[in-house]
């Protein structure tokens, strides 16, 4: 069974995915603490807009800049550090605006784009965006080569996937040369586009209104010079996804949706040949050491134990919900243990506080970066 | 469906405390938003206001938009896709797909078949409808307003007296209810900047649409729905009249009750040492989660109302339908 120190063991890209509210932000933040505990150099990248990531770090806030953690915190919160935490908020916005900046074949161009209204959407709220531009901030991170590792926190889309797909998406996107043809259908073009074309566009032209459409063009023309370089860059970002020296991490939930989802997602990964290093399934409910039989003559036991039968109803009944849930989580992840052919989902109980600071994060880490028998004792030692 | 009946036992009590105590300032709106980041049971509630709506005698209709169809399988409902499906009495469900409310407006936009054809079949069209951005909000957030209007564009669509949306989550902040007014900036003029502005009216109109923020009794997720109703309000503009803070643990212990159970979680072996710490445990989630509770109470303007974590392995309708009488 390997532990997630072997997963990561000369990786210098970890990818977190999983869907929304499975504790994906604290995980990555986790990991990357646990890293540089051990002596890298760790960045942890969040596009996550609700500043979840400088919370648990006790930064006041993330800038579209790596900013190191003070190592001063580490030692007030009892956490050894002998390597170095940093961490940024990736701005999708700015992050564009760079790109646009570095893509553009002129000045003229570049204020061209940035000023379209068009643009102004896309750069925020195009599906996707933000998604590629974590892609492209991973890239930039991981060609500088400043760090030995650099952990991505992916965004919390409804489909843990949309991420993989908005490089494509969006060079698609751009290579809308198509519409710039439609958009004059005199001379040439209209020869080009024949006549079913500019009939089609008349219709449009009704449903949507010409100033609408009109900006798009121009949107598309302002870009059409850009798509090379745009086309370029998503295929390396792409062979970056793929290096044997990227590792991609499932985080997901005991219940079944999220199961369900982390099951989705790893048939994606394998699909599309990406290296999956393992899954983390956070809150877990542990089972209780026990001995057989003894749970029926509970209440009795308690109620003699305590002196007190309403007080051993009441512990009892808690216990047996208790029992309920770890014994779901326990069939859910045998179920995904099942689906992955693996026995090496790494399993974060569900701690008695919940995780919002450094110290937090290491009690974490306990989990994360355990071993075999760590594991085992740990399970054993929890109820 | 399965596991329950409108005669049944279980059902009744949900019924009477809907119609005695009917939730007038969230449930007489035309439009509630349901929304909150992932993972905190945003399909669990927008299922239980549906049900509690269509108790108090309300003609319901629960939208899910992003097709993940969480809303049907609560219900213990087949797929219901692009269609008004009723799942209980006076409780319809609908999956809005971007794609079928995209062609359903062309439908009622253009009334010649021709056009529309010529439309449908041509690369522009396919072209730009996957490209723009913003467009799949726009259309997804204009089938939720026609099913919202008593006129109902639709033929012989049904009329809904309360139309509950569970929304996706915010993890592009408020973008998602945002969409209309871009839109309206975007196209100054022409049929969809008056069309967008209709709909962005409607979303902020406080007397028809209001937003039930769902939270969880966690340190972050508090802080995120208190800057979600920050934002709710003053960005986009919408009544926010609701705070459900879902998943409270109830208080089973007293203090000095944790402390005999101190004593014997470390005295004891086996079972009854697995309980005592079970019992601590979940004293000690219930006592930081009280906390959060009153954190979220300070930091937020809407009214907050907790609802109870329920033990038990998968929800289905009958524990949406509990929920449901804890929502007023």
């Amino acid at each position: 069974m390997p532990t997630l120190q072997d997963i990561l063991d000369g990786k210098q890209i970890c990818i977190c995915a999983g869907s929304g509210g499975v504790g994906k932000t604290t995980t990555s933040a986790a990991i990357a603490t646990g890293m540089a505990a051990q002596g890298l150099k760790v960045c942890v990248l969040t596009i996550d807009p609700a500043k979840r990531l400088a919370d648990s770090l006790g930064l006041k806030e993330l800038g579209n800049e790596a900013r190191r953690v003070e190592p001063a915190l580490f030692e007030k919160q009892g956490v050894e550090m002998k390597g170095e935490l940093w961490a940024m908020m990736l701005d999708a916005k700015a992050t564009f605006d760079e790109l646009i900046a570095r893509h553009a074949p002129d000045e003229e161009s570049r204020e061209r784009i940035l000023e379209n209204r068009i643009y102004q959407q896309v750069s925020t709220a195009l599906a996707g965006s933000q998604e590629y531009m974590a892609m492209e901030k991973l890239f930039e991170l991981h060609t500088e080569g400043r760090f030995d590792l650099l952990v991505l926190d992916t965004p919390p889309t409804r489909n843990a996937l949309d991420f993989l797909d908005a490089p494509r998406r969006l060079t698609q996107f751009i290579e809308g040369k198509s519409l710039r043809v439609f958009m004059k259908p005199t001379g040439l073009a209209a020869k080009v586009a024949g006549r079913g074309a500019s009939v089609a566009l008349g219709v449009l032209k009704r449903l949507v209104g010409f100033d609408l459409l009109a900006d798009l063009a121009e949107f598309f023309n302002a870009f059409s010079g850009m798509v090379e370089g745009f086309q370029a860059r998503a295929k390396r970002v792409d062979k970056l996804l793929a290096d044997p020296a990227t590792c991609f991490l499932v985080v997901c939930g005991p219940q079944g949706e999220p199961i369900d989802e982390a099951v989705y997602f790893h048939r994606k990964l394998v699909e599309a040949k990406l290296p999956f290093g393992g899954v983390i399934v956070n809150k877990v409910h542990y089972p209780a050491d026990q001995v057989p039989g003894e749970v029926e003559d509970l209440p009795a036991s308690l109620a003699e134990k305590l002196g007190d039968e309403d007080l051993a109803r009441r512990v009892a009944a808690n216990f047996s919900d208790y029992q309920a849930l770890s014994e779901r989580d326990a069939r859910n992840i045998a179920r995904l243990e099942n689906e992955l052919r693996t026995k090496g989902v790494i399993r974060v109980p569900y701690l008695d506080e919940d995780v919002h600071d450094l110290a937090g994060l290491a009690e974490i880490n306990r989990y994360l970066f355990a071993t075999g028998e760590e594991r085992v004792e740990i399970a054993a030692g929890r109820a | 469906m399965r596991g329950y009946s409108y005669g049944g036992r279980l059902f009744l009590p949900a019924l009477e405390i809907a119609r005695n105590h009917p939730i007038h300032d969230l449930l007489d709106k035309r439009l509630v938003i349901v929304t909150g980041k992932g993972g905190v049971g945003k399909t669990t509630v927008a299922v239980a206001l549906g049900m509690r709506a269509a108790a108090e005698g309300k003609r319901t209709i629960v939208c899910e938009v992003a097709s993940q169809e969480n809303a049907s399988r609560m219900f213990d409902h087949a797929e219901v896709g692009f269609h008004e499906v009723e799942m209980e009495e006076n409780l319809w469900s609908i999956s809005i797909d971007p794609d079928e409310s995209m062609r359903e407006y062309v439908l009622l936009q253009l009334k010649v078949r021709a056009m529309r054809d010529l439309l449908f079949r041509s690369r522009i069209f396919t072209y730009l409808t996957a490209a723009t951005p913003g467009l799949k909000e726009l259309v997804t957030i204009g089938k939720i307003w026609e099913l919202a209007q008593l006129d109902r564009k639709v033929k012989k669509g049904r009329k809904y007296d309360l139309v509950i949306v569970d929304a996706p989550a915010t993890g592009h902040g408020v973008g998602f209810l945002q969409t209309p007014r871009t839109f309206a900036n975007m196209a100054r003029v022409g049929p969809i900047h008056s069309q967008a502005e209709t709909l962005d009216r409607f979303i902020t109109d406080h007397e028809q649409t209001g937003t039930a923020i769902v939270a969880l009794p966690e340190e972050m997720p508090v802080n995120e729905s208190a800057a979600l109703e920050r934002d709710l309000r003053t960005e986009v503009g919408v009544a926010v009249d609701r705070v459900y803070l879902n998943g409270l643990y109830p208080e089973r212990f007293s203090k000095s009750e944790t402390e005999r159970l101190s004593a014997l979680a470390q005295d004891e072996r086996g079972a009854a040492r697995a309980a005592a710490r079970a019992a601590l445990s979940e004293h000690e989630r219930a006592r930081c989660q009280r906390a959060q509770l009153s954190r979220l109470r300070r930091r937020v303007e809407a009214p907050v109302k907790s609802l109870p974590f329920l033990f038990e392995p998968d929800l289905g309708p009958e524990a949406a339908r509990r929920l449901s009488r804890k929502l007023a």
